[in-house]
């Protein structure tokens, strides 16, 4: 079975370590929050300027001036700090970030990353994903394997408009957990009940299989 | 004796001085953070041809969106613009141009500009659309972009309290770009909820010092939340 968008978070959450630093896209990587182990402290950096993003707040402790990049209302977590834009980008792309997880529409198997842009549909701007894609020390992409229509998003070359450039070197899609190096995909993990032939048919870039290929564990 | 007393009295006066075609800095991230009475009086003057550089446009009817409205934007510098059906409209119909600029090089390219730095450069964007034009340059085995960096005839800020001086504090996440929009303006407008006098304020707390500011006036907000997330009372 194809993981659920909550799976996917889950298994993206056991990539966490203690004491890290990450910051979450919108989508998918926002469920991640919900999986963090008791075991563990990590604190979430949101690009407009928080660094502990804490949970929604309660009604009545909704406050305009605390949002989170997805312009959300939130709270700030015990340790928090908060700062402008430029400090935000500064700590992005200085590589302090230890982890990003963002979702992508395509991703090629030289680490290319498209996420921001379908021309004459979707021009609405990349925010501050190709700053996060080019600072980031470690990159974490969440997405669907293929489309509704069954085409591949992990492809030999991106033909969407890109967000950054081999920068992107894991990828945990609905049906398998991949490194990218040497020019290919390398499968790690398939998700529970999702045969090798699947993937295989599902990835229309250069896809290095193990002898054995490990299910998913949660 | 002004002395360093920024303090007007009406939107009009804070915004003397902005005529068509000029380039306006605005802060704000989304609706947040946003110089609402400022961005009103320019819909009220009438102003027309504008740059504005700003993180996002407001949305439809509210913040920088209302100048879309009487088509007084002519190009919009931002990251991200979604959000705002209007905007789409002028941009497909090409009344509006558009400048994408990724959110951390923004930032960058008002705070250099307000530091009297006139070019950096950068990795984010390289390879990609951005670089389209634009000089790159291999250092120490790194591809990066030469970005410019941006000032504005008018910068206009949003501050939580001011003293008479212009000595500002921002209120949590509202700060945003807020600090470097306010260095970037050759005249630099603060509107704040709420002016104390001067001392009020602990000295070594100002998260912009009042040289860069030329006027300060106590504006009214509605302060709209754009997305309201909650979770249940426990």
């Amino acid at each position: 079975m194809a993981l659920t968008r909550e799976q996917i978070a889950k298994r993206v959450a056991m990539e966490l370590q203690d004491g890290y630093y990450v910051n979450l896209g919108i989508g998918i990587p926002t469920l991640v929050a919900n999986y963090v182990s008791d075991n563990i402290a990590v604190m979430l950096q949101s690009e407009n300027g928080l660094l502990g993003m804490g949970q929604y707040p309660t009604a009545d402790a909704l406050d305009a001036d605390m949002i989170n990049a997805g312009k959300e209302t939130v709270t700030a977590a015990t340790g928090a700090a908060i700062f402008n834009s430029a400090e935000s980008f500064a700590m992005i792309r200085g590589g302090h970030v230890d982890l990003t997880v963002l979702g992508a529409f395509e991703i090629d198997q030289n680490g290319n990353i498209a996420s921001w842009m379908i021309p004459n549909k979707l021009i609405k701007g990349m925010g501050g994903a190709m700053d996060l894609v080019a600072g980031a020390k470690n990159i974490i992409c969440t997405m669907t394997h293929a489309s509704k229509h069954g085409e591949s998003k992990l492809l030999s070359e991106c033909s969407l408009p890109l967000t950054g450039v081999g920068c992107i070197n894991k990828v945990i899609t609905d049906l398998a957990l991949l490194e990218i190096k040497d020019d290919a995909f390398h499968l790690l993990e398939r998700a529970p009940g999702v045969s090798v032939e699947e993937i295989q048919a599902k990835t229309q870039g250069r896809l290095i299989i193990p002898k054995n290929t490990p299910e998913m564990t949660f | 004796m002004a002395g360093f007393d920024k303090v007007v009295s009406s939107y009009s006066e804070a915004m003397v001085g902005l005529e068509d075609g000029m380039t306006v800095i605005a802060g704000g991230f989304g609706l947040c953070g946003i110089p609402e009475g400022l961005i009103g009086q320019i819909k009220r003057q009438g102003i027309r041809n504008l740059t504005v550089v700003s993180n996002n446009c407001g949305v439809d009817g509210f913040g920088l969106g209302v100048l879309l409205e009487d088509k007084q934007i002519r190009k919009m510098v931002a990251s991200y613009v979604g959000e705002n059906a209007l905007f789409e409209q002028q941009l497909l119909s090409g009344e509006l141009d558009v400048e994408l600029t990724p959110q951390g090089t923004l930032a960058e390219k008002m705070r250099a500009g307000g530091a009297g730095i006139p070019a950096f450069y950068t990795a984010t964007g390289v390879g990609t659309l951005v670089a389209e034009g634009k000089e790159t340059r291999n250092i120490n085995g790194r591809d990066y972009l030469l970005e410019h960096s941006i000032t504005g005839d008018f910068a206009i800020v949003k501050a939580w309290k001011a003293d008479r001086f212009g000595n500002c504090i921002y209120r949590h996440t509202a700060m945003n770009f807020n600090p470097m929009a306010a260095t970037a303006g050759k005249i630099t407008v603060l509107e704040v909820e709420e002016i104390v006098e001067p001392g009020e304020l602990e000295p070594s707390q100002i998260h912009t010092p009042g040289i860069y500011i030329d006027r300060v006036i106590k504006g009214v907000f509605e302060k709209r939340i754009e997305k309201q997330t909650t979770q249940a009372a426990r």
